[in-house]
Formats: structure tokens, C-alpha cells, sequence
């Protein structure tokens, strides 16, 4: 490629960049996979757990969506399985907060959820792949109904509080006319003989076209003010009917001011394998899920057990307990085997005779800082101002991100934002505050992109991960390094305890992890037991 | 890049918390009324929110308060649930200053490393605020940013 793209606009170098960017959503998407966040579930339908188990016992210690499908499926193979959970419901992370529900975090500090009735915020997951087969497969066995998540939403806003004079800029205006600049200028290298190397005569006609229509350039392929390009980022003034049907072209933002405005780095969210659309929310909050399979399991939770102590020996499995919130006397639970899904988090903590190599792997896994924000608002101004309905607004505030309610559109009334989901130092920064310092802070915040905020908002709610009782952490975070070191041995059974959970899956953090891991587990634990 | 949100607010903020609002009622954690005082007297820098990659504040007192109270809690008396978070007030682990530096720096078990979140300097000036402050007094032998440099 030469120099000669010298007119006023992007230089050769933010050509180079744009087009960087644009392939950026595959090498994101490569890097997400390196870190096992992207990895295709390897679900193929219920698991087959033939052969007779003779009665023998299994001891579950939590009853998170692992801990439950593991359960589940012992129990319908003949197994005598019995749960321990420290919590006094089930689900785990698996967890919508709604009107009534009392949250104390570690510290004492204590919400009382005062949403609407109907209303609800999930502190944990909150979206379903369409390829998290085993969790779209366990929701429509336990007759969970699911709807539509909106994650793409171009009317959605991009923000930067260093561009645009801190105005939030339409995800539709800074998509197309990346994606025309853009076109425009590649057409430009194209037309000049800079692909010669790497196309024939007829690609190069056939590449012209394709950015032609990409980028929605006009017949001299520039990408400018007009009716067309108006039919992607949308009109200044929109088609109407009657004498005031007469629509105006919008104006196209520069190519310069978007590529200083780093909004674009944003665009390839949406393409990310598990971000892609369709995506999918339980009808009434994420938590249905774990209700469902307490629904099942019911009778064989116990609830309120902290596990104080795990040992095992050549005849079976011993967990020691007591009562989470009362203490007392140390009880005590036995099993010939054990599928353990306690954080390794709080695993570090429990006493246990477990293998070296399994107290090292344990050992080996940090916990993640996350924090998130459930805001009541008193109307639902996104809908009824700004023509947002559902969808995701990100930004380089604190909060990260806005998300908006993917139901009950268009129905006038009030809605719980997601106001905030952070990672990193952000997180650890909002976790070491009171969840009422948190709550304060996210709509300062989110008031700088909606100032409806400042007259709408009504109730909060937040979590900060690293001070949640039960997980202490978001989610456990390996690195290529621990992974080849501990995973394996993480994995195997060890003695007569296995473990499951999400932090035993390369699908950190999700929901289909926990599910797989458990699943993977069982499975092998089965052999184990009906072959010796 | 952005302004450094430098933010002053009462250390009794983070002890009571929730008192003050609607819908959070802090329990458990009712301090002593002479703590209270103290705290009521005390502001506590928090330098928060200025760079998502890293922690700008560079007095000990702000960095614990904005980081490690998450966990270790603002009066440093740690937290138990289905797992504990130690504490750091009173813990004779902290009496010399080579231990803790290598856990902010390298972690330890769940807890996350720091070391790429702070320079040799915010930890040595964090680890020796929770070695003088909190309860503790351990005066001799503190931490340096040389010394961060070694254990990194």
C-alpha cells in the first residue's frame, strides 16, 4: 500500500487501525479462546448413566447449578445422593434479588431489596448463549420458559466521557459510519492496485461491490450525507407521512473524530461467539433456574450447612458441619463418594485430607473482584425518551456498562436497570465501599449518560463478589500457566471426591460450565463405580 | 486522561454503610460508640475510580481503604462466612514487612495478586499502613519499594 491516501481525514496509519479493528473481533475472539472464555459447548444431550450404582451413596456439598446437576443426575441413575448447602436457598450464583429478599454481605452490611413487586436484578449470570446447550437443555426439562436478551441494541448508546464532549454517541451512527469510512477508504487502496498482490482482477470487482454495499458508499464509492447511508444510521428527520412525510438525511460523523473517540472498540462485542444474538433470559429473573432444580431436589437439601471439614477414606466420605448461621454442635454427613462444588475460594479453608496435588490446585486458583447494580427507576425513561428497548450501553465510566430490562416493553411503568457491571479495579474500588456508597456512585454515574437518573431513580441494590459469604470471588481465574499445572489434577477424581463447578470448566464464569463440569464428573464417577 | 477523582468522605461511611438509606440497614457490625467517635474524627482518603488499570492512590491509608477493605474490612477485622477473610488487625503474620508484600504482590490462594495493580512504592506504603495502623504497631523494619522490587 502507498502513501498517496493524503487528503484531510485518516492517514494511512488510522486506515491501517480501522482495518485492525475490524479483524479485531477475531483476534479478540482467538485471545477469549486462549483464556477458555469462548470454547462451543460440548453438551450432546441428557447424559446415559448405565449400569447399577448398588445403592451406593454420594454426598453433594452445594447446591449451585453443579451441585444440583450432579444431584439430579445420581439420583435418576439409583444413586442415594444427599445435598449440603450453606446457603438457605438453592442456586448459588444462580441469584436474582427482588422485593423482600434481605442480603448481608461479609462486614454486616445489609440490603433489604425494595424493588417493585415483579422487579429483580441478577447479581450473577444474566445472559444465555444460544450454544450453552446444556443450560438451554436443563431449562426446557425443568420447564423453565425463557425470552429473548437483548445484548445488540443499535439504538443503544457507545460513551466515552473523553469524547464527543462526553455525549453518548447511537451504537447505529458510530457502526455504520465506521463501517463506511472505512469501506471507502479500503475501496480506495483497492482501486489503486494495493491488493495486487492477493487478488485477481475479478476479486478486486467483486471486493468493490461488497464494500460498496458494506459501507453503504454511493456510486463514486464515498460515503456521505444522503438518503442511503440515512437508511443505516438512521435519519436527522425520519420518513413520515402526510405533508410532513419529507425525510432528512443525517449528517455522517468524521472519520477522525470516531477513530480518536476509541468508540469503536466497542463494536465487536456483539460479535463474540457468547455475545452473539440470539440470547436468552428466564422469564421473572436468572434464578428460576436454580428454583427449578430445587424444585426437584427439595427433599434432599439440607440447608444452612457451613462444611467445616472434608476426610475421606477407604471406606467413604465424611464432611463435617454445622449450622451456618447459629454454629453449635459439629454434625456430621457420610457417603461413599463426594461430588464437591465449594468454591476452591473457600476450599482453601476447609480441613481436609485430600491428595497434595489437589490441595496445591486449590490452592492455585485467585477469585475475580465483580461488582453489579440493580436501580429502580420511577418511569422507564430509555423507552419513552431515547427509544431504547433492552440492550447493553457501555461506556468508560466506572459502571462499565447500562443494561436495560429485556422485558415488559413499552408498557409505560418502572424498570430496574442493570446500572453497572465492573471488572478489575474498578470492582475491588466499588467492593470496598458500603453497598449504599456503591449505589450512590453508580447513579452519579449513569446520570452522566441518562440525566433522567436524577429525578427517576428510586432503589438500589449491589454486589460486590469478593464480599458475597459463600463464594468470596466472582469466579476463579486460571492462566494458561495454572491451568496446564493444576486443571487436570483439579478434575480427576481424587480418592472418592470429585469436584464440579465452573471453576472446573473452560467456560469460566458461566452458567454452562458449572453444568458441564458436573455433568463430566458424574459421568466419570459413575464409571468409577459400576466398573471398580 | 480523566481527573483523578480525589474523594474525602467519613471512615464512618464505611463502618456503618447502609444507616443512612432506605432499603440498608447495617447489621452485625454495630461498633463501639468510642470507635464511632473516633471514626466521626478521622477522614479517610479515598482516591477512587481514576484509571481501570491500576490504583493511582499513593498513601497507604487511601490504598487500603480503597482495595483491601473490600475483604479485610475497614476496621481490618476480616470477615467469616462460608469462608473467612483474615484478619489483618492484631495478626502476628504481618510483624515483618517480606510477608506481606509478597502476598500483595504475588496473592495467596483466592486472594488475587496486586502486583501488576500497584508500583514497588504503593506497596510498600500499603503494607506498612496495615502494619502500623489497625491495631497494629509494628513500627521496625518497614516495607521499602526495594524490597517490593526483590519479591516482584
Amino acid at each position: 500500500m502507498d502513501d498517496s491516501i493524503s487528503r484531510p481525514g485518516p492517514s494511512r496509519r488510522q486506515l491501517l487501525g480501522m482495518i485492525g479493528t475490524l479483524a479485531g473481533s477475531a483476534a479478540m475472539y482467538t485471545a477469549m479462546t486462549k483464556l477458555g472464555h469462548a470454547q462451543e459447548s460440548s453438551y450432546r444431550g441428557p447424559i446415559q448413566l448405565q449400569g447399577d450404582p448398588n445403592g451406593a451413596t454420594v454426598l453433594v456439598l452445594g447446591a449451585g447449578l453443579a451441585g444440583m446437576t450432579a444431584a439430579l443426575e445420581l439420583r435418576n441413575a439409583g444413586y442415594n445422593v444427599q445435598i449440603l448447602e450453606y446457603r438457605e436457598k438453592a442456586g448459588g450464583r444462580n441469584w436474582s434479588l427482588r422485593r423482600g429478599d434481605t442480603y448481608t454481605e461479609l462486614g454486616g452490611f445489609t440490603q433489604n431489596i425494595q424493588f417493585d413487586e415483579g422487579h429483580y436484578f441478577n447479581p450473577g449470570p444474566w445472559r444465555i448463549p444460544y450454544h450453552h446447550h446444556a443450560v438451554l437443555d436443563y431449562c426446557r426439562r425443568l420447564g423453565v420458559q425463557l425470552e429473548p436478551f437483548i445484548q445488540v441494541n443499535h439504538n443503544a448508546y457507545l460513551h466515552s466521557t473523553k469524547a464527543f464532549d462526553g455525549k453518548p454517541q447511537r451504537f447505529r451512527h458510530i457502526m455504520n459510519d465506521f463501517h463506511g469510512h472505512v469501506a471507502e477508504l479500503l475501496s480506495k487502496s483497492v482501486q489503486q492496485n494495493a491488493l495486487n498482490a492477493a487478488a485477481t482482477q475479478e476479486d478486486t470487482e467483486i471486493l468493490l461491490e461488497a464494500l460498496r454495499e458494506w459501507g453503504a458508499l454511493d456510486e463514486n464509492m464515498r460515503y456521505v450525507q444522503s438518503e442511503h447511508t440515512s437508511e443505516f444510521r438512521g435519519f436527522a428527520k425520519d420518513p413520515g407521512g402526510g405533508l410532513t412525510a419529507v425525510p432528512e438525511p443525517s449528517q455522517p460523523l468524521a472519520a477522525s473524530d470516531i477513530l480518536k473517540s476509541g468508540l469503536w472498540s466497542r463494536l465487536a462485542n456483539g460479535n463474540l461467539y457468547e455475545f452473539q444474538m440470539p440470547m436468552f433470559q428466564p422469564v421473572g429473573g436468572m434464578d428460576q433456574i436454580g428454583l427449578a432444580f430445587q424444585r426437584e431436589l427439595q427433599d434432599i437439601i439440607t440447608f444452612n450447612a457451613k462444611v467445616t471439614e472434608l476426610r475421606q477414606d477407604e471406606n467413604g466420605v465424611t464432611a463435617s458441619w454445622i449450622d451456618a448461621r447459629n454454629g453449635g454442635e459439629t454434625r456430621t454427613a457420610t457417603a461413599d463418594w463426594c461430588v464437591c462444588t465449594i468454591p476452591f475460594s473457600v476450599m482453601t479453608q476447609i480441613p481436609n485430607n485430600l491428595s497434595s496435588g489437589m490441595n496445591a490446585a486449590i490452592s492455585a486458583l485467585p477469585y475475580a473482584a465483580s461488582v453489579k447494580f440493580g436501580l429502580q427507576m420511577s418511569r422507564r425513561f430509555w423507552e419513552e425518551d431515547e427509544a431504547i428497548f433492552g440492550g447493553i450501553t457501555y461506556t468508560d465510566l466506572p459502571i462499565s456498562l447500562i443494561s436495560y430490562p429485556s422485558t415488559g416493553y413499552n408498557q409505560g411503568g418502572k424498570g430496574v436497570l442493570l446500572g453497572g457491571y465492573s471488572w478489575g479495579t474498578y470492582a475491588y474500588e466499588f467492593t470496598a465501599m458500603s453497598p449504599e456508597e456503591r449505589v450512590r456512585r453508580a447513579v452519579e454515574f449513569g446520570a452522566q449518560i441518562h440525566p433522567q437518573y436524577n429525578e427517576a431513580f428510586e432503589t438500589g441494590a449491589s454486589v460486590g463478589w469478593h464480599r458475597v459469604p459463600w463464594t468470596l470471588g466472582c469466579y476463579g481465574v486460571w492462566t494458561e500457566e495454572t491451568r496446564a499445572e493444576h486443571y487436570r489434577t483439579a478434575a480427576e477424581i481424587d480418592g472418592r471426591v470429585v469436584m464440579a463447578g465452573e471453576h472446573i470448566s473452560y467456560i469460566p464464569a458461566w452458567m454452562e460450565g458449572a453444568i458441564l463440569s458436573a455433568l463430566d464428573a458424574t459421568t466419570r464417577l459413575h464409571q468409577r463405580v459400576v466398573n471398580g | 486522561m480523566p481527573h483523578p477523582a480525589r474523594i474525602t468522605r467519613f471512615a464512618l461511611a464505611l463502618v456503618l454503610g447502609g444507616g443512612l438509606a432506605t432499603g440498608l440497614v447495617a447489621q452485625d457490625n454495630d461498633p463501639d460508640p468510642e470507635d464511632l467517635e473516633q471514626a466521626i474524627n478521622e477522614e479517610a482518603p479515598i482516591v477512587a475510580f481514576a484509571d481501570p488499570g491500576r490504583f493511582v492512590a499513593e498513601d497507604g491509608e487511601a490504598l487500603y481503604n480503597s482495595i483491601c477493605a473490600g475483604c479485610h474490612m475497614p476496621d481490618g477485622q476480616g470477615a467469616v462466612g462460608a469462608g473467612a477473610y483474615p484478619a489483618l488487625a492484631g495478626n502476628p503474620m504481618i510483624e515483618f514487612p517480606e510477608y506481606p508484600v509478597q502476598v500483595v504482590i504475588h496473592g495467596q490462594n483466592a486472594m488475587p495478586a496486586f502486583g501488576g495493580y500497584l508500583d514497588d512504592a504503593q506497596v510498600a506504603a500499603v503494607v506498612n499502613y496495615i502494619r502500623t495502623n489497625l491495631g497494629n504497631s509494628y513500627t521496625e523494619d518497614p516495607a521499602t519499594p526495594e524490597m517490593a522490587s526483590e519479591t516482584r
